[in-house]
């Protein structure tokens, strides 16, 4: 098992190297290149050209990829254009948001998703299974960010259910300490703040979900309806076994390798889908972040944050690829 | 009749029916026919395929189906905070947050939506085949540089490429296509590859090989025809996916500059500002976009269910 986690790691150092390639490509190709990126829009033509000399811009390509990528591998990508804060530093401050974000997505899809999967394969055939499957293409179909508006509209501004936007109410003047606001107000026991900061996530966390949900639902159903016509089911059933143990011990279990993959496939996906979500939350994530900067033309943000989040990204792959290892032996062998 | 004539007269009839399709279905039918007969009888794939023809009836003759011109604005002076006139007489659908005819734009705004889809998913299927053949037929270290090129790709979230790529090429509806269809070159590519393989060592293959046919000739002639099939399947889904990206690019502002065309992406991110005055506004661009996206996803699985071997017969 070792091996195998050494080894998916060793497979990662082209990956990034090749990122981190096109990342440089994509700034040397920028209108004003990188002096621009880093100086705003406004730069003027001396600012860039002492830029330039600054930086090394004037060298040959490969000694200023070098010298990008060391600068990379120490997470310093300049400063924000629009705050003057350096990049790393608001990201760190940002990320936790779309963490706690994800997180609730994913577990709503989960806990959703699967026994609605399950239920609806045991009847397959039914009004429950019909309804699961259209509404699960229906899910993939819509529009993230138009769902998101539509959950706001309703539950926010009409009904005033939940908190619309943010990520904590404003007269609320909680501590922080990891920036996850939901467990910084479990930390120093700020229990109102941490229940205001888990409602503010429970409408765009919605929002985000469905479309792991469809996936989740639809998955799961078709693999449980795999599995039920599978020798060793038979085998359990002829044996005598109790209803109840094949469905556990057999059925659910073979089922829900394939449920495993799609769910940490999906969780790297969360990561983008949240740029949407957030936008239309104000949520205040990385997210949000990325959104703000397109408008504000603020490339070092923008590279800097989409870099990390692909970091992030393949990282997460690689504890699905690790996991679904430990999950079935049989993965470890190739 | 008895029971029992009952049952009989019904195990001929399947026999009977079995008969008309055994000879031919294994009798050397093509795939494509056989596909073509399994899709008649599926009502999933009727139904993507009736909302498919549909919106490609109404994007071919939106002019002729619009009824009024979909950039005047004829109910402007009607137009209040807070108040943006609905449906009425000679306006079926109301106007739009500038008064102009709300379905007409729904009509022609078709025609920019097919045009996304269509272009980013043809561009991405051809640069993804090219390098899925590249690396299919040749193998050996054109293959293993192809395939971590597109490794590298795919390690970055579609949407976060897509964004990165419009920002770069500048913000018109030229650079929305090619940054949708750069998000799809790496899945048609390892596609291709993948089923390239399976078909490089089989039967028909090594038999061309050893009757001395040229690769070049093996390859387009023999080995990537009986590939494509997956390809196809995937584009179709890819359609659903392309409209509903743009969509999402113009939300996030990466979209057409030119605001008077009309296009549903950005008639739906526009109206999110309405939401509150006229939900109708957003909720029907939304429909058009979710029912044609239904429609390709409807088409594609079924078409993915016709074409796969295993549910034959």
């Amino acid at each position: 098992m070792l091996r195998f986690i050494v080894r998916r790691l060793l497979q990662l150092i082209p990956i990034l190297l090749g990122l981190s390639v096109l990342l440089f490509a994509w700034l040397r190709a920028l209108p004003g290149g990188p002096a621009q990126a880093a100086l705003g829009e406004r730069a003027t033509p001396e600012a860039i050209a002492r830029y330039n000399e600054l930086f090394g811009l004037d060298q040959p390509l490969i000694v200023q990829y070098l010298r990008f990528l060391g600068r990379a591998v120490q997470l310093d990508f300049g400063n924000s254009s629009r705050t003057g804060r350096p990049v790393t530093e608001e990201f760190l401050e940002r990320m936790p948001g779309t963490i706690e974000l994800t997180l609730f997505a994913m577990v709503f899809a989960i806990g959703v998703g699967i026994p609605l999967g399950y239920l609806a394969a045991r009847k397959h055939g039914s009004w429950l299974d019909s309804a699961s499957v259209i509404g699960s293409l229906l899910g993939v179909a819509t529009p993230v960010f138009f769902l998101a508006y539509l959950l706001r509209l309703l539950f926010a501004v009409e009904l005033g259910w939940l908190p619309g936007s943010g990520r904590q109410e404003v007269r609320i003047d909680a501590t922080r300490i990891t920036n996850f606001y939901v467990l910084d107000g479990v930390l120093t026991r700020e229990w109102d703040a941490a229940w205001d900061a888990f409602t503010h996530l429970v409408l765009p966390g919605i929002a985000l979900g469905t479309i792991p949900l469809a996936i989740i639902v639809r998955i799961t159903r078709a693999s449980v309806l795999d599995v039920v016509n599978e020798d060793y089911v038979r085998t359990a059933n002829a044996k005598g076994l109790a209803t109840a143990t094949v469905r556990r011990r057999h059925v659910v279990r073979n089922a829900l390798l394939p449920v495993s993959t799609t769910i940490g496939l999906q969780t790297g996906l969360l990561l983008s889908g949240a740029v949407l979500t957030e936008t239309v939350f104000a949520f205040g994530g990385v997210g949000s972040a990325i959104f703000e900067s397109i408008f504000a033309r603020d490339f070092a943000v923008l590279q800097g944050f989409i870099l990390m989040l692909a970091v992030v990204y393949v990282l997460v792959n690689l504890l699905v690829d690790i996991s679904y290892g430990l999950l079935d032996p049989r993965v470890r062998v190739r | 009749m008895t029971a029992m004539g009952d049952l009989k007269r019904q195990r001929i009839d399947e026999l009977a029916a079995r008969a008309g399709q055994v000879p031919e279905g294994e009798g050397g039918v093509s795939l494509t026919r056989s596909a073509y007969r399994r899709l008649r009888r599926n009502p999933v794939a009727i139904t993507g395929a009736v909302i498919v023809v549909v919106f490609l009836l109404v994007a071919a003759f939106a002019p002729l189906l619009a009824p009024r011109d979909p950039y005047a604005q004829y109910l402007l002076g009607e137009i209040r905070p807070g108040f943006i006139p609905g449906g009425r007489e000679g306006f079926l659908l109301g106007a739009d947050e500038l008064g102009r005819d709300l379905l007409s734009r729904l009509i022609v705004g078709s025609r920019q939506s097919l045009l996304i889809g269509v272009v980013s998913t043809v561009l991405g299927v051809v640069v993804g085949m090219a390098l899925g053949v590249l690396a299919g037929a040749f193998g050996g270290w054109v293959d293993t540089v192809v395939m971590r090129f597109i490794d590298i790709l795919l390690s970055i979230p579609g949407l976060l490429m897509a964004i990165s790529i419009s920002v770069l090429l500048g913000q018109n509806q030229y650079s929305l296509m090619i940054a949708i269809a750069v998000t799809q070159v790496p899945i048609f590519a390892r596609l291709l590859r993948g089923s390239m393989l399976a078909q490089r060592d089989s039967d028909y293959a090594l038999a061309a090989r050893a009757l001395g046919i040229r690769r070049s000739r093996i390859v387009f002639g023999h080995v990537l025809p009986n590939s494509l099939s997956p390809v196809i399947v995937q584009a179709t889904l890819s359609l659903a996916t392309a409209i509903i990206e743009a969509a999402a690019l113009s939300f996030l502002g990466l979209g057409d500059p030119d605001l008077a065309r009309p296009e549903w992406g950005a008639m739906l991110s526009n109206a999110q500002d309405f939401l509150s005055v006229r939900p109708e506004l957003a909720v029907y661009p939304a429909l058009c976009i979710i029912v044609v996206a239904l429609g390709f996803t409807l088409l594609g699985e079924s078409l993915r269910e016709a074409l796969d071997p295993k549910f034959r017969r």
